[in-house]
């Protein structure tokens, strides 16, 4: 109830950027749906254009990405919120790499706000935050930690726990108040809405779609999402 | 809440000058008290397990499990792996930041101009990411390994629309932050100014430090206590420890 409210409250305030985009789902060059629960890697050329689509609405896209000609160098939330001076990403948002390299930027946005604060589920911090009952759930980190072990990118470039770190979670509301309380709201996206990136470098995405069953960001429910490439 | 004081014994004290970087490990049950002397420092830092650095300071997992955006007295230091690497058990600053990260060569001669070992000696501009990467490279890390750090003695605070902003009213003169620890960690520190510092000379202010032997958390302890999410921390830090 208070985090409905919240999150009324605070997505009336804050400036989001919504922006529609002009590319056509027909034209692309790659598309997949990925369940909930299951990773999505795949490598983005520069130039090429990136969408996230929440089919059900709701959904949490967990997203990492990497240099794939070097991925010791990796998207930064602190150095993207910092050089842009705002904690939410949307249409406009330069994501930055750990070397303050521009990666990606999001060139169109439906939702209007996507969170990097929050980091990604995982096991043991499921069971701080909910129970130390809930350690056997399936989580994002789960996830990517099969994708490091098993997927021919990760282990082509010797990637591993290590490449791990605080990712974006598009489609996620996570408002912060000036008196610097965080809380995970109700979402904000619905089914159709999407965010799109222009890659600025050839990129590996590394997807999680969210499994959690313990957060209101989702219902409770956990969907599939969309992804599409566009040369 | 009122909470017995912690026993404290003083092993080691020393300081740290501005524009500096150095490292340690600190065992379960010591405890770091770091001082901003003349108030206006930043201290940057980052905890790994020593035991086994890939678990590492979590940010995100230290704000959402706490709800919060910054860090104080009752908060904790979480890893990745859902422990308490360090709890903070007395804070006199109030705001210490952990979502601005760090300085990088080229910020800091943007920012400040050039300043070379060549020309400067000691006094040439060291930066962030460099002082974090000498230092994990001690214990066999690196650019991997290199996570959002906090900064403490720092505020940056958001306004509703999320815009960040600094604030050098968090300065203060003699102020002091009490980490416990509660594994055995390494502890990487360096005092180079805060990246968002509004102040346009490369001033840096120094620390001191102070090492105690302490006591382990109480039940009643004030961060085991002060959400339900920490007493779970606590509880899988205890179970970590107990086959250590």
């Amino acid at each position: 109830m208070n985090a409905q409210k919240h999150s009324q409250n605070a997505s009336q305030n804050i400036s989001q950027n919504i922006v529609a985009s002009q590319l056509n789902p027909a034209d692309a060059v790659y598309e997949k749906v990925v369940p909930a629960g299951e990773y999505w890697i795949h490598t983005v050329k520069q130039g090429q254009t990136f969408r996230i689509l929440d089919l059900e609405g709701n959904q949490a896209a967990d997203t990492l990405f990497y240099s794939a000609n070097d991925p010791t160098e990796r998207y930064s939330a602190v150095d993207t919120i910092r050089e842009q001076g705002n904690i939410y990403l949307t249409t406009g948002s330069v994501l930055m790499s750990t070397d303050c390299n521009p990666m990606l930027t999001i060139v169109a946005d439906t939702c209007g706000r996507h969170d990097t604060l929050g980091g990604a589920c995982a096991t043991e911090s499921n069971t701080v935050r909910y129970a130390l009952e809930k350690k056997c759930m399936h989580a994002c980190r789960d996830s990517w930690l099969l994708a490091m072990a098993e997927s021919d990118i990760a282990t082509s470039k010797h990637m591993s726990k290590r490449d791990l770190t605080s990712n974006i979670n598009f489609f996620m509301n996570v408002p912060v108040t000036p008196h610097g309380e965080l809380t995970f709201a109700d979402g904000i996206s619905e089914a159709g809405k999407y965010v799109e990136m222009r890659a600025e470098m050839d990129v590996i995405a590394l997807v999680s779609n969210c499994p959690q069953l313990n957060n209101p960001c989702n219902a409770y429910n956990p969907t599939p999402v969309q992804v599409f490439i566009w040369d | 809440m009122t909470q017995a004081l912690l026993k404290k014994e003083l092993l080691y004290q020393d300081e740290l000058p501005g524009n500096c970087h150095w490292s340690f490990k600190m065992k379960r049950g010591t405890l770091l008290r770091l001082i901003d002397t003349e108030g206006g420092a930043n201290v940057a830092a980052l905890f790994y397990n020593s035991d086994n650095a890939l678990e590492r300071y979590n940010m995100a997992d230290t704000l959402k499990a706490q709800h919060t955006f910054y860090l104080t007295k009752g908060h904790v230091c979480y890893s990745d792996m859902g422990r308490v690497l360090c709890s903070i058990v007395d804070d006199t600053c109030g705001w210490h930041d952990t979502v601005c990260g760090t300085s990088n060569a080229k910020m800091v001669i943007d920012k400040y101009g050039e300043a070379r070992y060549q020309e400067y000696r000691n006094d040439y501009h060291r930066n962030g990411v460099d002082s974090f990467l000498i230092e994990l490279g001690k214990y066999g890390l690196g650019k991997k390994d290199l996570v959002a750090n906090v900064n403490f003695f720092s505020k940056v605070a958001v306004d509703e629309q999320g815009a960040m902003k600094f604030d050098p009213s968090n300065a203060k003169p003699g102020a002091y932050v009490d980490l416990r620890f509660e594994m055995d960690c390494i502890v990487l520190l360096h005092t180079c100014p805060h990246p968002l510092d509004p102040l346009p000379q490369y001033a840096p202010k120094p620390i001191r430090y102070e090492l105690f032997r302490t006591e382990p958390a109480a039940q009643d302890d004030l961060c085991r206590t002060s959400c339900a999410e920490n007493q779970r921390g606590f509880q899988n830090t205890e179970l970590y420890n107990l086959t250590c």
